[in-house]
């Protein structure tokens, strides 16, 4: 039994991992594709294609927006067809570029062999900039730009690569298969990450549910003679997969409240990101494509699918036979922290990873009843909150209080909903205070930055 | 026994006359100053404490009432002119009467015009709802009719009608107090100049979607067609994002664009009659098109 975990809170949700042994196969080629321009946290990218022009796969279709921002590539070729608002998967309108399917034509810098190439280039400038110009991006759900983790700011030092391997999100397999089909690219990705970041030691974490991935990622370093490299079976626990507790876990430190990973030394990328880092550097194939879970016990199969970004969901589900009569809702990402989804004709981004399709008796939510001061709540919450605490003061507007008892540290995982015994809808409450809270930070922070500009003059 | 008696109500007589010696001594030292005309404006107002002067009650907005060098600063929205002049006379100022007001909720997606689309079974709060997603219908725009506003009104005069799914604002006890007007998170709600005896008209959608997916979401949406702008002859219509916004000042309630307005998203309340569209129709047709004829000479 391993013993690596993080040390405060965590619940221990059943995993549901019924998609385990179904192999990432590809999905046909959808006939239209929308690409959102906000796939990724930070500014959305400007489009730089007009209507009408034709794109090859993996061609530039947009340029970030600013600092914190990424490239989206065409995931297909064709014609572009329109630019302007659609809405996504929550009804909310974003700026997406239509691109109708014609063949599918390549980009000819991108490497299609199957080959693996484990020479790293030496330059780490040149492998941040390929990062770059790949549009990498945080695939395990955040989506922060990778390439802007992997600059840290001046005078902090990274000491550990993490690769985070433990999905810990009941039902969601695409990273498990990800590990056993490209177990080779990720080692190769990690290896990159780790020469980028100074040679410094790189761990691949992966909770124990998984014993196939943790051997065959064993037998991989082995094979490839990496030393620097190794394997960290976890014990099952969510939020594992949270960077704040991961590091925690492998590393034992704890990051501070409002603290980034890198002032602990540590730098935290998922598997779906480093396989994406090794076709950006070694194959020059940027995001175009990620694997989507699509899971549920109403389904009549299981599956994880090879989707061209942009790819409209009601496609995905007709892949697996349509959306059956028993699923009440459909919900992009895992149980715990997905968003639920009421629009099919959005289209896929780069960090979606998975559709689970719940029935009425799965998702049925209890009946809020009093608090009755139990604190599992508080036992539950991986960040050290008092989400009971919280809640009340969310109620009463106390953004002071909120601050003062630390709501900007939430994570939004939902171990506080998931544990409560009453039913309370603390995550909502508590999602709210925390973006008031967050909006008075900034408005605190443009105010003062005005007053020292002012104090100049 | 009797003697008992009689020295406990000897000793707490004493003890109650020292005390209040005491008190009366103590309070005559420390007395705080204050202006005595905080005191009658705090009696002249309506003693709501609703915040909605933008004051944290009705004696902070006394305190900063009496201060400010004039009135124009201060209304309370509550009590309306007669409470200002009140208030003025008072404190020897002048106020200039304001229109009174009332709370307006621009979305008339009824559930028989706007369907549902999915089933929303979250907390029953307006504010969470929106932050989880856009609504339960294909407009992202519109009411999500979990009851902010309702919950946030202290006067009572908001409730919502479970036939529409739309809050329905009670006239005589809308006190204009803008607390529903926050508690929107899809700031829907707008004060409105009540308009003489109560008539007004106003453009109940704020959709800024293009016209077709507008449409398409809600049959009464504002599609931002352009009709009402061109109708108008008082240029009191501004359309912007798609959406029509006719601005109560400018407004003289001749009723022509909403006459003319193809989904019926503008809507007048109070008018005596109701609105005989066809003549309305009949009488721009004839004004127009003596204004072609006009034009051509």
């Amino acid at each position: 039994m391993s013993k690596h975990t993080f040390s405060i809170g965590g619940v221990h949700p059943h995993d549901n991992k019924i998609s385990r042994d179904c192999p990432i196969r590809p999905l046909p080629l959808p006939p239209t594709v929308y690409l959102a321009m906000s796939q990724h946290i930070g500014a959305p990218a400007k489009p730089v294609v007009a209507v009408g022009d034709k794109v090859n796969v993996g061609q530039v279709v947009a340029e970030p927006g600013g600092f914190v921002s990424a490239f989206i590539h065409s995931s297909v070729s064709g014609t572009v067809k329109s630019i302007g608002p659609r809405k996504d998967l929550a009804g909310n309108p974003v700026t997406c570029v239509e691109i109708a399917v014609e063949g599918d034509e390549w980009d000819e810098s991108i490497d299609r062999s199957e080959d693996l190439v484990t020479a790293i280039p030496s330059d780490n400038k040149a492998i941040i900039e390929k990062i770059r110009l790949g549009g990498v991006v945080g695939l395990g759900g955040a989506t922060f730009p990778t390439h802007v983790k992997l600059m840290p700011p001046p005078g902090s030092k990274c000491e550990r690569v993490i690769i985070n391997g433990c999905e810990c999100e009941p039902y969601l397999t695409s990273d498990f298969r990800t590990l056993l089909e490209k177990g080779e690219q990720v080692v190769v990705g990690a290896a990159i990450l780790r020469q980028v970041m100074g040679n410094v030691p790189c761990t691949i974490a992966i909770e124990e549910n998984k014993p196939e991935a943790i051997v065959h990622i064993r037998e991989v370093i082995a094979k490839l003679g990496y030393e620097g490299i190794e394997v960290m079976s976890m014990k099952m626990r969510y939020p594992q997969g949270g960077e704040k507790q991961l590091i925690d876990a492998v590393m034992g430190r704890q990051v501070g409240s409002g603290a980034l990973p890198i002032s602990v030394g540590a730098v935290v990328q998922n598997v779906a990101t480093a396989l994406a880092v090794y076709d950006a550097v070694q194959k020059n194939k940027p995001i175009i494509d990620n694997s989507v879970t699509v899971t549920g016990g109403c389904l009549p199969e299981q599956a994880n699918l090879l989707v061209r970004v942009g790819t409209p969901l009601q496609m995905i589900l007709d892949a697996v036979g349509g959306v059956p009569e028993s699923a009440a809702k459909i919900i992009s990402g895992g149980p715990m922290m997905g968003k639920a989804v009421v629009n099919l004709e959005a289209a896929t981004v780069k960090g979606t990873g998975a559709l689970l399709l719940l029935t009425e008796a799965e998702t049925r939510r209890g009946s809020a009843s009093a608090c009755i001061r139990c604190g599992k709540c508080a036992d539950a919450c991986p960040m050290g909150l008092e989400p009971f605490l919280l809640n009340r003061l969310c109620k009463a507007g106390d953004l002071e209080a909120l601050e003062a008892n630390a709501i900007q540290d939430c994570i939004e995982c939902g171990c506080c909903l998931y544990s409560c015994p009453a039913n309370i809808p603390l995550l909502d409450n508590i999602r709210l205070g925390k973006g008031a809270v967050l909006g008075a930070i900034r408005a605190r922070a443009v105010a003062a930055k005005a007053a020292a500009e002012a104090a100049k003059q | 026994m009797t003697s008992i008696i009689i020295w406990t109500i000897a000793i707490i007589t004493v003890l109650g006359v020292v005390l209040a010696l005491v008190l009366y001594l103590v309070a005559k030292k420390f007395k705080v100053e204050e202006d005595p005309r905080i005191d009658e404006v705090e009696k002249a107002m309506p003693g709501a404490n609703c915040g909605g002067c933008g004051y944290a009650g009705c004696r902070a907005f006394a305190e900063s009432a009496v201060k400010a060098p004039n009135l124009d600063s201060h209304f309370c929205p509550v009590g309306g002119n007669d409470t200002m002049a009140r208030v003025a006379a008072i404190l020897g100022y002048e106020v200039k009467a304001k229109a009174p007001q009332i709370a307006v909720v621009r979305c008339n997606g009824s559930c028989a015009v706007r369907p549902k689309t999915n089933e929303y079974d979250g907390y029953p709060s307006c504010k969470v709802k929106a932050t989880l997603y856009s609504g339960d219908t294909g407009c992202s725009f519109g009411c999500l009719g979990c009851g902010d506003c309702v919950a946030a009104c202290q006067f009572g005069a908001l409730s919502m009608d479970p036939e529409t799914g739309l809050p329905v604002v009670d006239e005589a006890k809308c006190t204009a107090c803008g607390a529903c007007v926050k508690a929107c998170p899809k700031l829907l709600i707008e004060l409105r100049p009540k308009g003489p005896r109560g008539m007004r008209e106003a453009v109940l959608c704020v959709n800024k979607d293009k016209g077709p997916v507008a449409k398409k979401a809600c049959a009464s949406a504002c599609i931002g067609c352009g009709i009402c702008v061109k109708t108008c002859t008082h240029e009191a219509i501004i359309l912007e994002n798609n959406v029509a916004y006719i601005d109560p000042l400018k407004c003289k309630l001749c009723r022509e664009c909403e006459a003319m307005c193809p989904t019926g998203s503008i809507h007048g309340v109070n008018f005596p009659k109701p609105l005989d569209k066809d003549a309305v129709k009949e009488r721009i047709k004839i004004r127009q098109q003596k204004e072609k004829e006009a034009a051509h000479v």
